[in-house]
C-alpha cells in the first residue's frame, strides 16, 4: 500500500510524498499557487512555458531535450490548472523508475536537481526573460486561447462558466485572456515570476519507489536557492455564488453542425461540507456515469442528445450539464434535462440507480491510487483545499451516505443559466 | 496455461489457446485495485470485403463500429447498464483494425468478465434498434465531421492511399450507415465474433487460472476457421494526392503531413518496423531533435506539433502535424531535412540518446493495465509479442533508420493536408 508523507521544506514549501513499488516510473511535480485573477492568470500561465525554454546550463530546447533524453525519455511538461479560485502553476515531471534503467544508474537526483534548475535558474537576457523566448511562448498562448473555440464541448463548459459566474475569479479561464496575454513582456513577465518566487506557496509533490528521506534530500538540494520570502497563503475558498431570481438565458452562433446546450446549477455545498459525499453520489445519480439519468434517459432512451453528462465542481459548489444536441430539438433537450432533475427532487431514484451511482464513485475514488498523474491531480485539490483526507476515507464516507441524504443534496439544486451554441444561419 | 516472464520490464504473462480457438492472456498486477479486461476481435473500420461461406461480401462503411455500438444490447436489456450497476466503467472503441470491448473494475471482477465475454458473444438486434441506432451513430458522426483534428487526419489518409480501405471513415457516413440492417450486423457477427478471430487479455490482480475457467464457461465450445478478408490490389509506393485541403472554423491552419511507408509484414518484424518508423520520425522532427528546435524557433510549430508511425494491415505511414501558419514551409524543411539525414547520416549520440528515451517511454507506458491489454491484443493479430520489445530493441541500428528516411520520407511518398481559417475570420 502507498505512505503518504506530508513534510514542510521550507516556510510555505511543502512537499507531498507518496511511497509505493506499484509503476514503472516516478512523478515529481511542483506548483506555485496563485489567487485566480484575470490581471495575472496569463503571466502566471505563461511563466512556466518560458522557463522550459533555457536554463543557465541548458539554455535551449534541444540541449535540455538531449538532458531528458538521457534520463530514458523523462519528461517535464508547464501545467497550469485552476482549483476552485486558485491558480496552479508548474511542471509535472515523470521519469522511469530506478528498477529499469538499462545500468542500474539513479534518475530521482538529477531529474530533481533538473526541475531545481528549470525553477530557479532561467537563461536571461539584460536581467530579465530572454526576448525570443517570451515573444514565441506568449505568440503560443494567445494561439492557445484562440483554440478554445476549436473544441466545441469544452467551449461550451468555457463559456458557460464566464456567462454563469461572470465577474468573479472562477469565471477567470486557466490560461487568462488574450488582452492580458498580449501584453506581456520580458520584464513584466520577469516581475510575476520573481512575485511568484517569492510570495507564492509552493506544493511539491513525489510518487514512487524512492523512501520520503530521499526524496526530501534530493528536492532540498535542488531548491536550496529558492528565494526566502513571506509565502502568503492563498484563499482554499471561492467567493460564495448564489443563482439569480431568473436563469440567465445565453446564445451564440458559430459555424458548427451539432448545438451545444450546457446549464449551470449551483448545488448548495462544496468539498469541506459534511454533505460533500451526498452531493457526490447526487451528481453520479443524475448525469455522472453511464446509469445516470441524463444518460439513459436524455440520451439513450429519448436519443435528444448525443452526449449528456453533468460534472460537479467541488470547490465553487456548481454543477455544469454539457450536452450535444441537434438545433431543432434543444428546447425539448432543455426540458428534458430539467425534468430528470426535478423527479431527482421528488426522490424519484430507483435502488439499481443510486448503488450503480455509488459504486462507479467508490470505484472512481479508489483506482485513483492506480494512475500516477490522477492521484497527484488528487492531492494536488486536497493540499489547495487544505484537506488531508485520503482517497479510502472518502471513499468509506460515500458508502456511508443514505438515500435521504442524496434527495437532500438535489433540494437545494437550482438552475442558474443556461448557455446554447447554435449554428449560424445559412 | 503457459506462464512467461519478461525479466527486462518486470512483469509477467500467463497464456492459453482455448478448444474453441480464443487466445487468453492474463497478466498479473498485485499492488493495483483496478483490473482491466478486453476483449477483442480482429475486425475494424478496414474489414469491409471478406469471404464468408465461400462468397465475397461486400459490406457498406461502419458496420465494425455500428455493431460495436448495438453488441452492448442484450435480450434482457443493456450491458452497459449492468456493468456500470457492479461499479464498473465498460466502454468499447473501433479502430481500422479491431474492434475492442473492456471495463475496468475495483469490486466483482469475475460477475462482470461474465457480462463482458456473455454480451459481445451473444448478438441480440432487432430492426427497430437499429433503426433507432441509426440517428445515434448519424449524430455522433456530424459531431466527429466538425472536429478539425479529425479532418485532417482523414485527409492525409485519402491523398496518402488511392484505394486501400484505412482511407475511409472507421464510422462510415451518414449515407453508408443508411444501408446497414439487422441482417448486416447478425452477417457480421458471425463472420468475426468468432473466437478464433478473438483474444482476452485482462490486467490485474487476478487470478490467471479464473480468467480461462470463466472463458470456457461463458463462450461457445467450437470455433470456426479464420476468415479471409479483402484489402484490394496492392498500392502504389507513391501517394495518391500531394495536398488536400479544407476550410473549417480554426483560428491557426492546422495540418498533417504524411509519408507513405511500406506496409510492415506480421510477427515481431511489425514491431521492430514500429521502433524503426518512430526513430525515424523522432530523429527527423521529434521534439529533441534539431529540426524541431529551429521549427519551433521561428514560429512555424508549437507545442501541439507531435509525428509518429503507424502500421495496418497492408499499409503503414509515417506523420508529423500540428498547428502553423505556414503548413508548406513545414513540409519543405522535413523533406530537406530528411534528404540530408539520408545523405549525411544521423548524428551518433543523437541516435543513442533518443533510442535511450524511446526505450524509457515504452517501459513507462506499462504503468497503464489498459495500454498493456490494448498493445498485446493488438499486437496478438499481428503476431506481435509486445512485451518482449527489449530485445527488439537491442535489433534496431542507426543504418536502419537511414535507410528508412532515404526511401520512406520522399517527394513522391509526401501528403500534406491542411485544414484552413475562413479567409474573412
Amino acid at each position: 500500500m502507498a505512505q503518504v508523507t506530508r513534510t514542510e521544506l521550507f516556510p510555505g514549501v511543502r512537499l507531498t510524498s507518496v511511497h509505493t513499488n506499484t509503476f514503472k516510473s516516478c512523478v515529481l511535480g511542483a506548483q506555485f499557487l496563485s489567487p485566480l485573477a484575470p490581471e495575472t492568470a496569463a503571466a502566471n500561465a505563461l511563466v512556466p512555458s518560458v522557463l522550459r525554454r533555457g536554463t543557465e546550463e541548458h539554455p535551449d530546447m534541444e540541449s535540455l531535450s538531449a538532458a531528458l533524453d538521457e534520463l530514458y525519455g523523462g519528461s517535464i511538461q508547464p501545467v497550469i490548472r485552476t482549483r476552485g479560485e486558485t491558480q496552479c502553476v508548474g511542471f509535472l515531471g515523470s521519469f522511469l523508475d530506478d528498477a529499469f534503467t538499462l545500468d542500474g544508474s539513479a534518475v530521482l537526483e538529477p531529474a530533481a536537481a533538473l526541475l531545481g534548475e528549470l525553477l530557479l535558474r532561467p537563461r536571461t537576457q539584460d536581467g530579465v526573460f530572454c526576448s525570443d523566448y517570451t515573444a514565441s511562448e506568449r505568440s503560443n498562448l494567445v494561439d492557445n486561447i484562440r483554440a478554445q473555440v476549436n473544441d466545441k464541448r469544452s467551449y461550451a463548459i468555457k463559456r458557460l462558466k464566464e456567462e454563469m459566474c461572470a465577474g468573479e475569479p472562477f469565471a477567470v479561464d486557466r490560461l487568462g485572456d488574450e488582452a492580458h496575454a498580449a501584453a506581456l513582456t520580458p520584464q513584466n513577465l520577469w516581475e510575476r515570476y520573481q512575485a511568484l518566487l517569492r510570495t507564492a506557496p509552493m506544493e511539491l509533490y513525489y510518487c514512487g519507489t524512492a523512501a520520503p528521506v530521499r526524496v526530501e534530500a534530493a528536492l532540498r538540494a535542488a531548491l536550496k536557492d529558492l528565494p526566502a520570502g513571506e509565502r502568503q497563503a492563498v484563499p482554499s475558498q471561492p467567493t460564495a455564488h448564489t443563482a439569480p431570481a431568473a436563469p440567465k438565458e445565453v446564445e451564440e452562433a458559430l459555424d458548427v453542425t451539432q448545438g451545444k446546450l450546457s446549464m449551470g446549477f449551483t448545488v448548495g455545498g462544496r468539498v469541506w461540507d459534511s454533505h460533500f459525499p451526498a452531493l457526490m453520489l447526487a451528481n453520479a445519480v443524475y448525469g455522472g456515469t453511464t446509469t445516470s439519468k441524463l444518460f439513459l434517459n436524455v440520451r439513450e432512451k429519448l436519443s435528444l442528445c448525443y452526449y449528456a453528462s453533468s460534472m460537479l465542481d467541488k470547490f465553487k459548489g456548481v454543477m455544469l450539464v454539457a450536452s450535444g444536441v441537434e438545433f431543432d430539438k434543444v428546447e425539448e433537450a432543455r426540458a428534458e434535462i430539467l425534468a430528470q432533475l426535478e423527479a431527482c427532487k421528488a426522490g424519484q431514484i430507483e435502488d439499481w440507480e443510486l448503488e450503480g451511482a455509488r459504486r462507479s464513485v467508490v470505484s472512481a475514488l479508489r483506482s485513483t491510487g492506480d494512475s500516477q498523474s490522477r492521484l497527484e491531480d488528487f492531492w494536488l485539490g486536497q493540499m489547495v483545499a487544505g484537506l488531508t483526507e485520503d482517497l479510502e476515507a472518502l471513499a468509506s464516507r460515500v458508502e456511508a451516505v443514505t438515500r435521504e441524504e442524496v434527495v437532500v443534496a438535489f433540494s437545494a439544486m437550482t438552475l442558474d443559466t443556461v448557455y446554447f451554441l447554435k449554428g449560424k444561419e445559412a | 496455461m503457459d506462464k512467461k516472464q519478461y525479466t527486462r520490464v518486470g512483469e509477467t504473462l500467463w497464456q492459453e489457446k482455448l478448444e474453441n480457438g480464443l487466445t487468453v492472456f492474463v497478466n498479473p498486477r498485485p499492488g493495483f485495485q483496478k483490473k482491466f479486461a478486453f476483449f477483442a476481435t480482429n475486425y475494424g473500420g478496414m474489414d469491409m470485403r471478406f469471404s464468408l461461406n465461400g462468397a465475397w461480401q461486400d459490406t457498406p462503411a461502419g458496420v465494425a463500429h455500428f455493431l460495436e455500438h448495438k453488441m452492448f444490447d442484450t435480450e434482457d436489456g443493456n450491458a452497459l447498464q449492468d456493468l456500470a450497476t457492479n461499479g464498473a466503467s465498460p466502454n468499447a472503441f473501433t479502430s481500422s483494425a479491431l474492434t475492442g470491448y473492456h471495463f475496468e473494475c475495483t469490486e466483482k471482477f469475475e460477475e462482470n468478465l461474465k457480462i463482458l465475454l456473455s454480451f459481445v458473444s451473444v448478438p441480440w438486434f432487432t430492426q427497430e434498434s437499429v433503426d433507432k441506432e441509426q440517428g445515434i451513430i448519424g449524430q455522433e458522426i456530424q459531431m466527429i465531421e466538425d472536429d478539425p483534428e479529425w479532418q485532417v487526419f482523414m485527409h492525409l489518409l485519402s491523398g496518402l492511399y488511392a484505394h486501400h480501405p484505412i482511407r475511409v471513415s472507421v464510422a462510415g457516413s451518414r449515407e453508408s450507415i443508411s444501408h446497414i440492417t439487422a441482417d448486416t450486423l447478425y452477417a457480421c457477427h458471425k463472420a468475426f465474433y468468432n473466437p478464433s478471430n478473438m483474444v482476452l487479455c485482462v490486467s490485474g490482480d487476478v487470478d490467471p487460472q479464473r480468467v480461462c475457467d470463466i472463458a470456457r464457461e461463458i463462450l461457445p465450445a467450437q470455433g470456426n476457421p479464420p476468415i479471409q478478408r479483402d484489402y484490394g490490389p496492392e498500392e502504389s509506393p507513391a501517394a495518391a494526392q500531394a495536398m488536400q485541403e479544407m476550410v473549417m472554423e480554426v483560428s491557426t491552419p492546422i495540418f498533417q503531413l504524411g509519408f507513405k511507408a511500406d506496409p510492415a509484414p506480421n510477427g515481431q518484424e511489425r514491431l521492430r518496423r514500429q521502433l524503426i518508423g518512430t526513430l525515424a520520425m523522432e530523429v527527423l522532427c521529434g521534439s529533441s531533435s534539431p529540426l524541431y528546435a529551429k521549427l519551433y524557433r521561428e514560429g512555424l510549430i508549437n507545442q501541439k506539433f507531435a509525428c509518429g508511425y503507424e502500421a495496418y494491415p497492408g499499409c503503414a505511414f509515417l506523420y508529423a502535424g500540428g498547428e502553423s501558419r505556414d503548413p508548406q514551409a513545414v513540409r519543405q524543411a522535413l523533406l530537406d531535412e530528411a534528404a540530408r539525414l539520408g545523405r549525411e547520416g544521423v548524428d551518433a549520440p543523437l541516435f543513442q540518446r533518443l533510442k535511450k528515451a524511446a526505450y524509457g517511454n515504452m517501459v513507462r507506458g506499462l504503468n497503464s493495465l489498459e495500454m498493456v491489454c490494448i498493445e498485446q491484443a493488438q499486437g496478438y493479430f499481428a503476431g506481435v509479442d509486445y512485451l518482449d520489445f527489449p530485445a527488439v530493441f537491442d535489433t534496431v541500428h542507426k543504418a536502419q533508420v537511414e535507410e528508412a528516411l532515404r526511401s520512406w520520407c520522399t517527394e513522391t511518398r509526401t501528403t500534406l493536408a491542411v485544414v484552413r481559417p475562413q479567409e474573412n475570420a
